[in-house]
């Protein structure tokens, strides 16, 4: 017969919450830095003092320093909106690639694996190739990123149509469905990109390596919120992605709505994804890459995971944008190159990591 | 018993029938569990064991038959509700990323977030962990723990999950499919005596078993499940007879009283095949 338990103290410590907190001290510390480095850096060189006095002066604190009109106007026309996009792109792909790893319960899952992507290139291209017959009240700066915008929507709905029945949905279907219409908008973008013009083809091949050039404020604002609001709804599901890692059954005994939670990320993740895609291009491995480095440095746990995620994922955008501006001046690599050749080795070591048995 | 239970605390099915395709996996089962009993139920391979419990826990609606929770059909309560009253062991639990034991077992506390205090759940948590030998690896990392290990935490979290007295009039149960397939000797003892022990707290506990000794020595009732129909349900001295081995599981035992109140069945052989 089984001896009755021995007493053992259990401690309530949680020896990983001090890590979580230097983690988050450290990610908000270096991308302060990574996001005052850009907006110095480039064609033209801002010095830091320079660069302190014009962000003052715009939030009304008389500063001594003198600053040059032509750098104020480098640094709020070009530099910020830039640097903002890398931000709010960069976080919103953080964010989404952990809530889709989470609901997926794969840590191999990325933005784009719901078709969010695939679907906004499509609408890009689309447009860039066959717009030019539109008529003309619907062209204007918005156009293309609008075009994206609802096509990443489009893409997404088609997806979780086709894996639901009835009120559920199937979540290796949704899986398999997405890499269905991944395949899908593929054919239409190269179908797409056979139509062209030189010209065109020109302009639908930047879109699709991916870039945050030529952002302006007017653009950036509206994309910045709905990625805002998107990311806010995702952190709101933190508690809900760990009861999910218990499977979608278990997580159903624990009194979870699994369909509501994953009608919320698909949703989330669209629209958040889907406008940071439809301004910026396809920026790959952020998303993937940006939750393994911060389960790394402080666990498992999505109240963590998510908004570190964010921080992290605008570190690494932020971060390859400048490596982009500046790795061959005064010419620019596309940022969704540098993303890519960055982020591939890494995605590789971290297979290997699995093949050896290592935790992730 | 419970002292707070009242009529119909407990669970209760009636004429569970499920089939899929031709096949049918329950055929006008029904069972009862009832506060303060340890319910065991036994039954060869592909005899509508696990699936029984499926449905019991309400993750797969039957086509026809009622499963009542405490006076209520299962649908009438809400899903936060019933994950209080209720938990759940499955065969095979999953865990993605690596969480800490602690962690896994505090995921138990989720439908109690919003009633319960810090404290409470520390000590749910801790208790549970206490009372499964889990503590001393609580804050391991889970990719680090043995099979047995992360079964027994897994276990843990479904008794966190109903630490807490149940309201009155109402009882909790615990729903256990094979917890013990993946253990030691001494742990697949110590698993069933902490159900025998939420029995004995008033809850209706229901493990599905195939060791005819374990489940002749914890449970009060067992439950013979043959080809989707409930063939006996007794006392373990009633249900285990040389005759019913034989027929149920096609091995001929012996069966005698160990002493001590109990049975033991010994198997000699296995009967030839039909």
């Amino acid at each position: 017969m089984a001896v009755a338990a021995p007493e053992v103290s259990v401690s309530f410590h949680d020896p990983m919450r001090p890590r979580r907190q230097i983690a988050f001290a450290a990610l908000g510390f270096a991308l302060l830095i990574a996001c005052l480095t850009a907006s110095a850096i480039g064609a033209l060189r801002i010095p830091f003092s320079h660069l302190l006095g014009a962000l003052l002066q715009r939030a009304g604190v008389e500063a001594s320093t003198h600053v040059a009109p032509i750098e104020i106007a480098a640094l709020f026309t070009i530099r910020l909106p830039r640097v903002a996009l890398g931000l709010g792109a960069g976080a919103t792909l953080g964010v989404a690639g952990a809530a889709l790893q989470a609901l997926f319960r794969n840590p191999l899952a990325d933005p784009g694996l719901i078709g969010v992507s695939g679907g906004a290139a499509c609408g890009a291209v689309g447009w860039i190739v066959l717009g030019g017959s539109a008529p003309a009240w619907m062209h204007g700066t918005f156009a293309t990123p609008l075009a994206a915008f609802a096509a990443g929507l489009a893409a997404v709905a088609g997806v979780y149509g086709i894996a639901r029945r009835g009120t559920q949905t199937d979540i290796a279907t949704l899986l398999l469905a997405g890499l269905a219409m991944n395949a899908l908008t593929a054919a239409g973008v190269g179908y797409l990109s056979y139509l062209g013009t030189d010209a065109q083809l020109r302009a639908l091949t930047f879109w699709l390596l991916g870039g945050l050039g030529g952002a302006t404020w007017g653009e950036v604002w509206p994309m910045l919120l709905v990625m805002g609001v998107a990311s806010l709804g995702l952190f709101a599901l933190g508690r809900s992605y760990d009861v999910l890692a218990l499977g979608d059954r278990t997580a159903g005994h624990l009194g979870l709505s699994v369909e509501t939670v994953r009608r919320c990320t698909i949703a989330c993740v669209a629209l958040g994804a889907g406008a940071s895609v439809a301004l910026t291009g396809v920026i790959g491995f952020v998303g993937l890459v940006a939750p393994h480095l911060v389960r790394l440095l402080g666990g498992p746990s999505h109240r963590f995971v998510l908004p570190a995620s964010a921080l992290m994922g605008a570190l690494l955008l932020v971060l390859a944008d400048l490596l982009a501006r500046t790795a061959v001046a005064p010419a620019e690599l596309p940022v969704g190159v540098v993303t890519s050749a960055l982020g591939a080795p890494f995605f590789i070591a971290l297979l290997r990591r699995r093949l050896a048995g290592g935790a992730t | 018993m419970s002292a707070g239970a009242g009529a119909g605390a407990g669970l209760q099915a009636r004429g569970l029938v499920l089939s899929l395709g031709r096949r049918r996996l329950l055929d006008q089962v029904g069972i009862d569990l009832l506060p303060g009993m340890f319910t065991a139920v036994i039954g060869p391979n592909g005899a509508g064991k696990s699936t029984l419990v499926k449905v019991l826990c309400g993750e797969i609606t039957p086509q026809s038959g009622s499963v009542m929770l405490n006076g209520r059909p299962l649908a009438a309560w809400s899903a936060e509700d019933l994950a209080r009253q209720r938990a759940v062991l499955p065969q095979t639990p999953e865990l993605a990323f690596s969480f800490r034991a602690w962690d896994v077992v505090a995921l138990g506390r989720h439908p109690h977030r919003r009633r319960a205090t810090r404290e409470d759940d520390h000590a749910a948590v801790a208790g549970a962990m206490r009372a499964t030998e889990t503590a001393t690896f609580a804050q391991r990392d889970c990719g680090t723990l043995s099979g047995g290990e992360m079964h027994r935490t897994h276990f843990a979290r479904t008794l966190a999950q109903i630490w807490e007295p149940p309201v009155e009039g109402r009882a909790r149960v615990l729903l256990l499919d094979e917890p013990i397939a993946s253990l030691d000797l001494f742990h697949q003892h110590a698993i069933l005596e902490r159900a025998a022990d939420a029995a004995r707290a008033g809850a209706a506990v229901l493990t599905v078993l195939h060791d005819l000794n374990l489940a002749a020595a914890f449970a009060d009732t067992l439950v013979v499940l043959d080809g989707g129909r409930v063939e006996a349900v007794g006392s373990p001295a009633e249900i285990l007879t040389g005759e019913r081995i034989a027929r149920i599981w096609r091995v001929s035992a012996k069966v005698q009283p160990d002493g001590e109140g109990k049975i033991r069945v010994n198997v000699e052989r296995s009967a030839p095949g039909p």
